[in-house]
């Protein structure tokens, strides 16, 4: 008794008095939100279909190299300017909130995850509220980032439903990568494909929790970079000018440069080990999960990483080879055009894990049971 | 781990790219296939992969032959 009561002083000295906290906090961002059901996913993508065997800037053997190492074949390309991001999003969230019969005036959150927003300012976000006639009561926010974005935008999204307050949340997640890229730098152009898609969430205190552990390295900035055009590095003339970097690599200051290399030794030093450690954070084994999807950007990164946490190919969905690099949208695309039967019909334990741009990264353990899954749309 | 393992490795992961057998101790790789950014890339996964050893672009660069890798990869093991 005189013991416990030691303790309990020593403790409460200890917690009033000293910077060390007690409870012992994990200092990552490695973490578990409760009371979030994912009810449902839908993705729109440009019925417009172009094929790399087409892209003449390159050489035919180029072309093969292309198909089989990086495994971008076919890809969806906006047909004009006219179509954005938000359209395909729109399209997405219109379909998934019909289908899962939602009344729109329960959803109180909306955010929009892009690279390729409507205007500079304002944000998107509110654009899309009105325009899907949501109610003013709904929150509506942006969030700037590429390949990382799908992970993050399910984090923020269900760290602000998780609480309590907001019952159903729209999480739109999309870009049209291929308006940045310049025709005349090999090492760009053909990868990407545009796409937008929307997922539903919804409070609900039986959910299975949702784990996350997300990451960033700023160091890597400008690895994947737009360099013109912000306040860093304004417009100006020049930014329009065409510059050679290297045979078959000619860029304005305005298309995105990507460094192919240093992105390859981030996905391989980092991926892995981020998998890993939420695996044994939350005890749960990487070979107890029916798929793990990975963000679409490199074939010979993919099956590198799956095959340092050992998984086999059939767990893994791809649909690079269809749509190409559709940046934060590439993952919830591939639940769509992949695997969507069994996601409708049955219990799936999935792990999401995106890298990029950023450098930005983070992995997510999540189950869904019976979600709504429209077929993919095409405009 | 013996070179004659690795050397089996490589082979199959790049039989697209090298002949049976061409592949030897003393051989330069250069001469044998399409000593190109995206191989390096391959190689470069392959000995991440297999043996849990990151290699570089610059590693490879300095090297010519498979035992002058095999010789990288062994000492990164330890």
């Amino acid at each position: 008794m005189l013991a416990e009561k030691r303790i309990l002083q020593t403790n409460t000295y200890l917690c009033t008095y000293s910077a060390i906290p007690i409870i012992k906090y994990l200092q990552m961002a490695i973490f578990s939100i409760s009371n979030v059901a994912f009810r449902g996913v839908s993705a729109c993508v440009p019925a417009n279909e172009v094929s790399n065997s087409d892209y003449e800037l390159i050489t035919e053997k180029e072309r093969e190299s292309l198909a089989k190492n990086i495994g971008v074949n076919k890809r969806r390309v906006r047909a004009t300017e006219a179509t954005t991001t938000s359209d395909l999003c729109f399209e997405a969230a219109e379909k998934l909130i019909a289908e899962l019969q939602w009344d729109k005036k329960e959803i109180s959150l909306l955010i929009f995850v892009s690279q390729s927003r409507d205007y500079i300012i304002p944000s998107t976000s509110g654009i899309l509220q009105d325009r899907l006639g949501l109610p003013k009561t709904c929150m509506a926010l942006d969030i700037n980032l590429g390949c990382s974005g799908y992970v993050y935008g399910l984090a923020n999204a269900g760290a602000l439903i998780s609480a309590g307050m907001i019952s159903k949340a729209l999480l739109l997640v999309g870009d049209v990568s291929t308006s940045n890229t310049s025709y005349y730098d090999k090492s760009t152009y053909p990868l990407f494909g545009d796409a937008g898609t929307a997922t539903a969430l919804e409070y609900n205190e039986s959910a299975t929790p949702i784990d996350f552990n997300l990451q960033s390295d700023g160091g890597g900035y400008d690895a994947i970079i737009i360099p013109d055009g912000g306040m860093r590095s304004p417009i100006k003339k020049e930014s329009f000018d065409l510059v050679k970097y290297g045979e078959g690599i000619e860029r304005t200051g305005i298309d995105v440069a990507l460094n192919g290399i240093e992105v390859f030794n981030f996905s391989l030093r980092e991926v892995a080990p981020n998998i890993k450690k939420l695996s044994k954070h939350y005890d749960k084994p990487i070979s107890d999960f029916d798929y793990v999807i990975f963000h679409q950007a490199n074939k010979l990164i993919n099956n590198t990483i799956r095959k340092m946490i050992k998984v086999e190919p059939e767990k893994v969905p791809v649909s690079l080879d269809k749509f190409g690099n559709t940046s934060c949208a590439s993952i919830p695309l591939t639940m769509v055009s992949e695997i969507r039967e069994s996601l409708r019909t049955e219990h799936k334990k999935l792990i999401l894990s995106a890298f990029g741009i950023g450098l930005s990264w983070g992995t997510v353990f999540l189950e869904t049971e019976n979600i709504v899954v429209p077929e993919l749309i095409e405009i | 781990m013996k070179i004659e393992e690795f050397i089996a490795v490589v082979e199959e992961e790049f039989e697209d790219e090298i002949d049976a057998g061409k592949l030897k101790a003393g051989v330069k790789f250069r001469e044998i296939f399409d000593w190109n950014s995206i191989n390096a890339l391959r190689l470069i996964a392959l000995v991440k992969t297999e043996y849990d050893v990151t290699i570089n672009a610059e590693d490879i660069q300095k090297t010519e032959t498979v035992d002058d890798l095999f010789a990288i990869i062994t000492a990164r093991q330890e």
